[in-house]
């Protein structure tokens, strides 16, 4: 079967100086360059960012569904790993 | 036209119509890929460059008029004057073609754009002046995209370097147009209002054949058949379907709101 796609790239957005990159969505791309541009051209274009990050997708390492419950699950009740679990002492002002 | 007859303002007037026209038909022509890309992040930046063009047409059009001062808005100078009026270089008014056409146009009006822009940051005219430092970043991003497949074509497979060489045979008869210098240039250089199309050309001259020297793509010779005049408003048939598409709903329906 002939596939006549580009291959897909994964895009980050940056909306501010020291703000983390976030997944956006993808592109189809022949190679670096012009995953960049189009990933300015589709996703840049109502101020979203200052900066851009562009990954093949086929080097994102994703976990599996079926791993989820030995991953995930054990999170569930360890809710003294929240700093809301804790009380904060009375007459203190400067915590965040 | 010739310099007795011609004042300071109606020199200013018609050179903000070449501005403002070239990028008037380049966005109308861009704007007709919209859905026809060949695939869809292409497709939507086709659609936003022809969004930039529109955007710098309103903005030196809308200044045209109030140079003119005879009521004239930007709306009634893009949709109310016929072909015989308008100003655009002869290239921008040529159909899209192939893919390789369209981007081959874009790429040698954006080439001449980016220096033109380029100069006139320094006109002495200040709208003129913050009208060319706004376009200049969009005008160099178009070079970006577009050079970058004017080398991807010219790189690519034998078919891709034949449609991109044969839109450079198309197009080249209207490359002399782009730089062609009457009275209302001089006097707008000599007033340090316009840039000097000259110098502009050279600066031209020099990117474009540096390009293609790196993809091999080659400059034809049609110097007894160019074709010239859009500054007299001597335009190609191709115009007057363009403005009758662009200008229908305003003309059937005058003052139409949405």
């Amino acid at each position: 079967m002939s596939n006549t796609q580009f291959k897909l790239w994964e895009v980050f957005t940056q909306k501010k100086s020291g703000a983390p990159h976030e997944h956006a969505g993808s592109v189809r791309a022949a190679d670096a360059e012009m995953a960049l541009l189009n990933a300015r051209d589709v996703y840049t274009r109502r101020n979203e960012a200052i900066n851009l990050w562009v990954v093949p997708s086929e080097f994102i390492v994703a976990s599996s569904p079926e791993d989820s419950g030995a991953f995930f699950d054990p999170a569930n009740d360890k809710i003294y790993r929240n700093p809301n679990f804790y009380k904060t002492p009375d007459g203190i002002k400067m915590i965040s | 036209m010739n310099k007795a007859t011609i004042s300071f303002e109606e020199a200013l007037f018609e050179y903000c119509l070449r501005l403002g026209d070239t990028s008037l038909i380049m966005g109308q022509r861009l704007s007709e890929w919209c859905g026809h890309a060949p695939y869809l992040e292409e497709d939507i930046a086709i659609s936003n460059f022809a969004l930039d063009y529109i955007g710098q047409a309103r903005i030196i059009l809308s200044y045209a008029g109030k140079v003119e001062d005879k009521g004239r808005n930007e709306d009634s100078l893009a949709y109310l004057r016929d072909a015989l009026q308008f100003r655009n270089l002869l290239m921008a008014e040529q159909p899209n073609g192939d893919f390789g056409t369209t981007v081959m146009k874009q790429y040698l009006i954006g080439v001449y754009n980016f220096h033109l822009y380029s100069l006139l940051q320094k006109s002495k005219d200040s709208e003129i002046a913050a009208f060319a430092a706004k376009s200049l970043k969009e005008v160099a991003y178009h070079v970006r995209h577009s050079g970058d497949w004017v080398s991807r074509l010219g790189d690519g497979t034998d078919e891709s370097k034949k449609r991109i060489q044969d839109a450079i045979e198309d197009l080249w008869y209207f490359v002399d147009d782009m730089f062609q210098i009457d009275d209302v240039e001089t006097m707008l250089l000599s007033n340090g209002v316009a840039a000097d199309l000259n110098e502009v050309k050279k600066l031209w001259t020099a990117t474009v054949t540096d390009k293609f020297k790196t993809v091999s793509l080659t400059i034809p010779e049609v110097n007894n058949a160019m074709r010239l005049d859009s500054r007299k408003g001597n335009h190609t048939e191709h115009l007057g379907y363009i403005l009758a598409e662009m200008q229908v709903l305003p003309r059937s329906y005058p003052d139409a709101k949405w």
